[in-house]
């Protein structure tokens, strides 16, 4: 369900939820060529199953909750390309204020994407404080940092309708994503030293 | 010890882009300067470790940031540090301010004189620590230096308030 800005948002408990494979595959669709896709947690691990670009940045290792961080620095430093950050509801929290810095910005070239799964799962599925049991609505949050671009979804087949123009909203934009954890399911490899790729990442970024 | 015009003609001279910054009352001091200079952006953020993180983005994004923040927000870094610049392997430069260095009238017997120099080493970031206006240029020499070697460096100026 996408939800405009201003309008009730769902809480996360109860609600129907979408496969987070779903979700990325249909943003491996709708990213443009130019575009930076950074991935962190079980996104990243989700996201490295697809076919890779080389603007990915895979986050892995990364110090937990900074992929907001390091999209608003990218988002700055090359304001003519979309940044798009796959981030996590327990990343999200450990650095919620990355989104008062994120509309302090204003970088309107930034989106980040919230999967909510209500639990740690790269750790084992421990439960994320307050996002199953209260509904903690990230879109809302971010309404209240002064982010005007939100969204929220929970359902497929908004998600794939609506996409391509969340994307291509004038950001900051902030889309809190419902979707289904998967217990048992092994977190996200490093696909190689950080150091090497930061290189062939400048590099792409370069050409 | 330095004044804000003072530390923008050396971040003019070491071509810094943006100052990504948690403010103290030292380093707030001279934000104004910064943000006047039409030549480094004043990125201000919510937390130290962010800092790092945001810096990390503008340099693989092709800018040239200097993180600006107090020793207590050094403490504050651990994980966002270990992770750029040992992980990521990003040469990111940084101004510490040294709290209670040059006097401890408010926080007598305060940890960050215990604390500072040891985290920073552990970090294994190349500092220069002054004490004294006379050394303003080591900001250049020694951060220059620094990142012509490729290699993450600090200075960390001593503060005579909390």
């Amino acid at each position: 369900m996408s939800v405009p800005i201003g309008a009730e948002t769902l809480p996360s408990a109860g609600t129907s939820r979408m496969s987070q494979l779903d979700v990325l595959t249909t943003l491996h669709e709708r990213r443009g060529a130019r575009d930076v896709v950074i991935t962190t947690m079980t996104p990243a691990r989700d996201w490295m199953t697809l076919a890779p670009h080389p603007l990915d940045l895979v986050f892995v290792p990364s110090a937990m909750g900074h992929a907001t961080s390091i999209g608003l620095g990218l988002a700055l430093a090359q304001p003519e390309r979309r940044v798009i950050v796959c981030n996590g509801d327990g990343s999200m929290l450990m650095n919620l204020g990355s989104l008062a810095s994120i509309a302090e910005s204003g970088a309107a070239n930034l989106v980040v994407l919230v999967f909510v799964n209500g639990v740690y799962e790269v750790t084992g599925s421990q439960r994320v404080p307050a996002v199953a049991s209260h509904g903690v609505d990230f879109a809302a949050i971010a309404r209240g940092c002064g982010i005007r671009s939100t969204f929220t979804f929970s359902n497929i087949d908004e998600w794939r309708r609506d996409a391509a123009a969340v994307l291509g909203a004038a950001g900051p934009t902030v889309v809190h994503l419902a979707v289904a954890g998967v217990p048992g399911k092994p977190g996200p490899r490093s696909p190689g030293p950080a150091g090497e790729r930061a290189h062939r990442f400048m590099d792409a970024l370069a050409r | 010890m330095f004044s804000g015009d003072q530390i923008t003609n050396a971040l003019d001279q070491l071509g810094i882009t943006h100052v990504v910054t948690v403010p103290d009352s030292t380093i707030g001091q001279w934000h104004d300067a910064i943000e006047h200079s039409g030549h480094t952006q004043l990125v201000r953020v919510c937390r130290e470790g962010e800092a790092w993180e945001v810096a990390a983005g503008l340099h693989l994004g092709g800018a040239r940031p200097l993180v600006m923040i107090q020793c207590t927000g050094l403490f504050e870094s651990g994980d966002a540090i270990r992770n750029v610049l040992h992980d990521w392997k990003l040469p990111i430069p940084s101004i510490i301010g040294y709290r209670s260095y040059l006097n401890q009238d408010t926080i007598p017997g305060d940890t960050c004189l215990v604390f500072t120099e040891p985290v920073l080493d552990t970090w294994c970031i190349d500092y220069k620590l002054l004490t004294s206006p006379e050394q303003l240029s080591t900001i250049t020499d020694h951060l220059g230096g620094c990142r012509a070697a490729g290699r993450p460096g600090a200075i960390v100026v001593a503060e005579g308030k909390a």
